[in-house]
This record gives structure tokens, C-alpha cells and sequence, in this order.
């Protein structure tokens, strides 16, 4: 056993308003700088849909993720590392742009200089990247937004595998949900695997997966292994982005942007601790449904003495071990089983985690369409969005999990109105689904109540240990990858670092000084 | 007077444009590493990318090669296989064929640089320029083939290559083995020592980078923050 530590993050599904503020703040403090305009290491999408790229979860096209092969080894789906390099000189497997979308803006000068006419003058959409008129915008980063377009091409959505889908085409019918994603800095990464120059790595003290800016040398392979599509390639810089999980404000101890902004309440950061000796061997089970069984599996418990001891000699901080033990994703995920990884089957045992969403059944229920099950619930069979559908998105196609999540669900809500509204306990819908009192109870506070200091319980780290602060004296401190060069993105130099696109539209970096910087709210050390 | 100049351009050029190549590159990727990369456009057009970009690299990486084992294996020691005619023949059909090969993928390239309108707006002069240094470059080494057809005895490959040798063992009279020699050759060989001092300046230092290592490396990579890092 080797313990290792990593920040997790939990999405409840259920309370996602699909008002965006995650992708806008993220876009804000990380993309918009020329090069990725198109990219958003945050956005939601509405499912059902094809989503951003499009057909992201489409793998026999975008071949991302891992295969399992014959011998039980696991393996690229792009290929062998020799395959990787054969495709180095052209990547047949990259999304273009135009499967994302051709970043604009409008030409808002427009209004004011336009000349006195007998019409309102527009503001016409501009190429982010060839500075260009754009007769009609073709396709967005969120172009499907609450069912946009038609059902017939939203329906190749790879969700809807083993689903009869037609008739959810059909008005009454039709359902969907929200999804928002992020890179899911999973303990198996293709992305990593994937690099030719190895620049990108997962970091052993919080598990958050970066791209060494200095190192990427633009080979473009990362962006096709990745299965969720959450690597960018920078067509300034020739350099791939990814979410970075807001690594400085998560050691700091501060939940990442999106998480901060969430209006929902909807995300949960927390500490798990992981052995990562059996990470392979629970990346390469058999079976597709069996995966997210599997990456349950090399979860460890932090209240056991056992796992203490040993995450203590693999040096995972106490602090930390601390902050597991209070972990919401551990509760969800482990405890209560309401949270599951997005898409296991792509075998990358990926570390942000999703409750699944109830629908509109209590409506149904009591307008007669839905019956009872035999716990006395709802039946959730029923549910407007079908469960083979979130079977599809959560599990590899295993309904029994989702279904017992989404009735343990239900049961909160019932056993909490019936506490607070008919003042009365009713044990025996929480007996059929497996909750104590006391668990529910905890369940409504976290995922009800959802406080700031239920949702993020996040250790600062430890950087005294591996740091001596003297050396760091003098040094350059943050910069934009370059090391401490002054050349860097701002202005021509030897090198020909400086590209500027003829549409000189983008939204230019401002580096602005902060004076005094406030410190905020910290965690002290126990 | 030229010997003057024939000097000057084929006796130190080599060691002036071998010293920005390596100097540069070495400055480059000690102070500007996060501007060193191959700088694919692939993202923004896939069109004449797909079939040129390979033309065009399986070609030149097979030239690149060609020219280093052609100009500097001793006489002595390819002797023992083949002789001067027959290797300058191998060099004229091989070179050729993979020579046709990269002028058909660079001249793709070379074509959706300029007119595609996406890659037009986000070249930078050196993207451009660089592209077609290459293929005035690689024009001029297909245009010498007509002139080597006209003496297949070898001997001016023999000169060309005495030079080459001259110059990486620092004889001082490298330079006058290139005397007589063609105008084309000179002007290949000019141009090409002038790729050398362009090297560290342009996208071509991703060269060094070839990411051969790859073959062999685990899959997955963790790093460990501060003095005890390491790759595990």
C-alpha cells in the first residue's frame, strides 16, 4: 500500500441551475488571453447533447482515453507509444477548431462610428483569429444551451447508448440536465501518458495534473488521449493548457474559482486518500460496468489506523490527514454513495465526481403517473430522465448504483419532510434504502444546507517542508512560463516569441501589480 | 577577389553559422524555453496539413540524414562498399525521389501559409519566412540534379564532401576544394549554412526536441514539489 492524497471535487447535479458563473469566472482569471479564446477549462453543457467539442464522449472518433488490451494491459486509445509517434507529424485524431467553435467578438466600435442611416447600426460578429467579419456564427461553446437545435443531432449524444431514443425526441417526452466539466485530474491520466516530451505530470502532495509550460514542446497528442477533451492547444503560444485546478488558491487552502463562484452551491472540494499501488490494476478490470466498483475500491478509509500509519510514513501531512477524515467527497462518494466518476469506462479513474439528478417524479407521483416501489418511494424507474441514461454518463451502463443514489435521495427528502412538516419519523423508508438517521441528517446539512465549511474542507500545503524560502530570495516568483525571462509574451525579441494575430480583437493579458494583497481567509495548522 | 569571397563564404560562414546555431540554441532554450516548440497550426486547419506535413517531414528527415552520412563519411571507409559513381548515383536517386516527396509536402505547406486566411493571420514573419527559406532551399537541391547527371564520375560529390570534411576537422583550406565547383552548389550550399544561423531563431529548434525517449518512458509521471523531486 502506498498512500497518496488528492483534492477531489463533487458536482451535485441536482442543484445545478446551469446559470454558467463557474465557466465565466474560470474564464476570466485563466483564458482570456490570445490563443485560447476558444478554450474554457470550465463550461456547461446541456445534456442531452453533443456538447463542446462537439461529440466529445464520441471515442471511436476522437479515440481518447484507454483501451484495454487482449493481454489485460492497458493502453492508449490513440495507440502504442510508437503508434504516437508515427502520428506526431499530423495528429489525425485532434479536434479543429471548428469543433469547438471560431472564437469572436463584435465589432461594437460599429455603433458609434457608423454613419447617420435610416436603420440601427449593428454590431457584426469579428474572427478572433483572422480578424475578420464572420457572416453567421456556425456553432458556440454552448450552442445546445437548454435543448438548442434540433433533437435529431442532439441525439448523438454516446449517452444514449442501449436507449430506445426516439421517443424522448418527442415533446412531452423531452428532458435534460446540466453538466458542467472541468478536467478531472484523474489518477490514471491519458494525457500524461499520451506526452511525447513529458511535460505533463501529476503532483504527488495534492494530485492536481499540470502542464509544464516551459517543457511542451506543442506536440499536440494530449489533446486527442484526453477523453473528456479538456486539454487546449494555444495556437499563440504552441503550448497545451489545461485546468489547473486554481493550484494556488488550493494551496492556500481556498476552493478553486468555479467551486468559490458556484451560486448553486452545487460543488464540494475534499481530501482523498488513494493507494496508489493498486492504481493499475483498478484501471485494467475487465469489465466496463465493474470500473467505478473498482476505483471505489482503491479509496481508503482515513479513519483507519492502518491507513494512518501508513499515509503518515509516505509522508502525507497531518493536516491533511486530518482534513480527509472530514472530507465531503469522501462522504458522498464512499459513505453515502450518491457521487460517481463522469465516464469510467475511459478507464482514466477520473477524480471529479457527480450526484446524479432526481427529475420531476414527485409532481408525476402525485398527478397520478408515477406508483410507489416497494421501500414506499417513489418509483424512480420512472423518473423523467432515464436511468440508463445516467447509467451511461456515471457507471459504464450500471443502473443498481445510480438507482440506489437517486432513491437515497428521494428518501432525505422525504424523511426531511416528515420530520419538519409532519413531525414524525419515518424509519422505514430510510431502512429501505440503507441510512441511519443520523446519516441522512448529515446528508441533508451537506448536500441540503451545502455551508461553505461543509463544502470545502481543504488543507493548505506545506510548501516549508520542500521549500527553504531563503533560496526562493531574488527569484522571479510567478511568471507566465519562461522562467524569469523578461522577453516573455509581451513584446518582440530574439527569439520570435511575439505573435500577434491580424485580428488584434483578443483581449490582451493585464498584468497589474497588486499593492498589498489581503490575506485571506487561512486555514491555520491544528 | 573570389577567392576572397569563396573564402569568406564557404571557409568561415560554416564556423560563424554553426556557432549561432548552437550558441542560440543553447541561450534560446536556457532563457526563452517556454517560446521553444514546433508551433503546429493543425488546430486552426487541418486541410493540405494532413498529407503535406507528412510529405514534407518524411522527405526532409530522410535528406537531413542523406546529407550528413553522404558529405561526411570518408572516402576510405564507403570505399569498401561502394565506389564514387555508383554512391553519387544512389545519391541522385534516392536524394531525388525523397527530395520530390518533400517538395510536394513543403510546397503544400508552404501554399495554406500564405493563402489560407486563418494560417495567414496567425504566422509570424519568422513562420513565413523560415518555410520559405526551406523551399528555395530545397528547389536549388533539386535543381543540381539536372547538373550531377551531366558528370556522373562523381568527382564534384567527391569535392563537395572534402569540403564538408574539411570543414568539421577545421582545415584551413576547406574552402578551396569548392573551386570550379557550380554556381547551383554554391548557392545550395550558401543557402544552407544560412539555415543554420536561422535555426535558433525560428520554430525549427523543435528538431532538437524530437521526442525519441518517449519510446521507452513509463506512462504515467508524478512530481514531488521542492529538493526531493523526482519522476517516479
Amino acid at each position: 500500500m502506498k498512500v497518496r492524497a488528492q483534492i477531489a471535487m463533487v458536482l451535485n447535479l441536482d442543484k445545478c441551475i446551469g446559470c454558467h458563473t463557474c465557466s465565466v469566472t474560470c474564464k476570466q482569471v485563466w483564458t482570456t488571453r490570445e490563443g485560447v479564446e476558444y478554450a474554457w477549462f470550465n463550461n456547461v453543457e446541456t445534456k442531452p447533447g453533443i456538447g463542446y467539442p462537439k461529440e466529445w464522449e464520441n471515442q471511436e472518433r476522437w479515440k481518447g482515453g484507454w483501451k484495454r488490451k487482449r493481454n489485460g494491459r492497458l493502453e492508449p486509445r490513440i495507440g502504442s507509444r510508437l503508434r504516437v509517434l508515427a502520428k506526431i507529424f499530423a495528429n489525425p485524431d485532434m479536434p479543429e477548431i471548428d469543433d469547438y467553435y471560431e472564437p469572436f467578438t463584435f465589432d461594437f466600435a460599429h455603433l458609434q462610428n457608423a454613419p447617420e442611416s435610416k436603420a440601427m447600426p449593428t454590431a457584426r460578429p469579428v474572427s478572433l483569429i483572422t480578424g475578420k467579419i464572420m457572416e453567421k456564427i456556425e456553432w458556440g461553446p454552448n450552442w445546445e444551451e437548454i435543448l438548442g437545435g434540433e433533437f435529431e443531432k442532439r441525439s448523438k449524444d454516446a449517452n444514449f447508448e442501449g436507449i430506445q431514443k426516439k421517443v424522448y425526441g418527442e415533446f412531452e417526452n423531452t428532458f435534460m440536465m446540466y453538466l458542467p466539466r472541468l478536467c478531472e485530474h484523474c489518477l490514471n491520466p491519458a494525457c500524461v501518458a499520451a506526452c511525447p516530451s513529458g511535460s505533463i505530470y501529476k503532483r504527488e502532495e495534492d494530485g492536481i495534473v499540470l502542464v509544464d509550460q516551459d517543457k511542451c514542446r506543442g506536440w499536440r497528442m494530449c489533446v486527442s488521449a484526453c477523453p473528456y477533451k479538456k486539454i487546449y492547444y494555444n495556437w499563440q503560444s504552441g503550448k497545451a493548457e489545461k485546468c489547473t485546478f486554481c493550484f494556488p488558491r488550493i494551496e492556500a487552502g481556498e476552493p478553486t474559482v468555479c467551486s468559490e463562484t458556484c451560486v448553486g452551491r452545487i460543488r464540494y472540494l475534499g481530501v482523498m486518500l488513494y493507494d496508489a499501488d493498486r492504481i493499475e490494476q483498478a484501471a485494467s478490470v475487465e469489465h466496463d460496468e465493474h470500473l467505478y466498483r473498482a476505483q471505489l475500491d482503491i479509496f481508503l478509509d482515513p479513519s483507519d489506523p492502518a491507513v494512518i500509519a501508513q499515509a503518515r510514513a509516505d509522508g502525507v501531512p497531518e493536516l491533511w490527514l486530518e482534513a480527509a477524515r472530514h472530507s465531503p467527497v469522501y462522504k458522498m462518494a464512499i459513505e453515502w454513495g450518491v457521487a460517481f466518476p463522469l465516464h469510467p469506462e475511459y478507464r482514466t479513474l477520473p477524480m471529479v465526481w457527480y450526484v446524479p439528478p432526481l427529475s420531476p417524479v414527485q409532481s408525476a407521483h402525485e398527478a397520478g403517473h408515477v406508483g410507489w416501489d416497494a421501500n414506499g418511494l417513489p418509483d424512480i424507474g420512472k423518473l423523467r430522465i432515464p436511468v440508463k441514461y445516467l447509467a451511461n454518463l456515471l457507471t459504464a451502463g450500471a443502473e443498481a448504483p445510480v438507482l440506489l443514489a437517486l432513491q437515497r435521495m428521494m428518501a432525505m427528502r422525504m424523511h426531511m419532510r416528515a420530520r419538519t412538516v409532519e413531525n414524525r419519523i419515518d424509519a422505514e423508508i430510510l431502512r429501505g434504502v440503507g441510512l441511519s438517521v443520523a446519516q441522512v441528517e448529515e446528508m441533508y446539512k451537506v448536500m441540503a444546507l451545502a455551508d461553505y465549511e461543509d463544502r470545502f474542507v481543504i488543507p493548505s500545503t506545506h510548501r516549508e517542508y520542500a521549500e527553504n524560502t531563503f533560496d526562493l530570495k531574488s527569484s522571479c516568483g510567478f511568471s507566465f512560463g519562461n522562467g524569469c525571462s523578461t522577453g516573455g509574451d509581451a513584446g518582440a525579441n530574439l527569439f520570435s516569441t511575439s505573435r500577434t494575430s491580424a485580428g488584434h480583437q483578443a483581449p490582451k493579458t493585464l498584468v497589474r501589480r497588486v499593492a498589498e494583497h489581503a490575506p485571506a481567509r487561512t486555514r491555520e495548522e491544528a | 577577389m573570389n577567392g576572397f569571397f569563396d573564402h569568406l563564404a564557404f571557409g568561415l560562414y560554416p564556423y560563424m553559422a554553426v556557432a549561432v546555431f548552437l550558441l542560440g540554441s543553447l541561450i534560446r532554450f536556457e532563457r526563452e524555453q517556454y517560446s521553444w516548440r514546433s508551433g503546429s497550426s493543425q488546430l486552426l486547419r487541418r486541410r493540405q496539413l494532413m498529407v503535406g506535413s507528412v510529405c514534407f517531414h518524411v522527405g526532409i528527415l530522410f535528406l537531413m540524414v542523406g546529407h550528413a552520412v553522404g558529405l561526411l563519411t570518408p572516402a576510405a571507409l564507403y570505399g569498401l562498399v561502394i565506389t564514387a559513381p555508383q554512391k553519387q548515383l544512389l545519391a541522385i536517386v534516392s536524394g531525388g525521389a525523397f527530395g520530390l516527396l518533400c517538395f510536394v509536402g513543403l510546397s503544400m505547406l508552404l501554399h495554406r501559409r500564405l493563402f489560407d486566411e486563418r494560417i495567414r493571420a496567425t504566422s509570424s514573419a519568422a513562420d513565413i519566412g523560415i518555410l520559405a527559406l526551406l523551399w528555395v532551399q530545397l528547389v536549388l537541391g533539386l535543381a543540381t540534379i539536372p547538373f550531377s547527371l551531366g558528370h556522373l564520375d562523381g568527382s564534384v560529390m567527391v569535392r563537395l564532401s572534402h569540403w564538408a570534411q574539411g570543414i568539421v576537422t577545421f582545415r584551413a583550406d576547406a574552402a578551396s576544394h569548392l573551386e570550379g565547383v557550380g554556381f547551383i552548389f554554391k548557392a545550395h550550399i550558401f543557402l544552407g549554412l544560412t539555415l543554420f544561423v536561422a535555426f535558433p531563431f525560428s520554430r525549427l529548434v523543435h528538431i532538437w526536441s524530437a521526442p525519441i525517449g518517449y519510446a521507452v518512458r513509463p506512462y504515467q509521471l508524478v512530481r514531488r514539489r521542492g529538493r526531493n523531486a523526482r519522476v517516479a
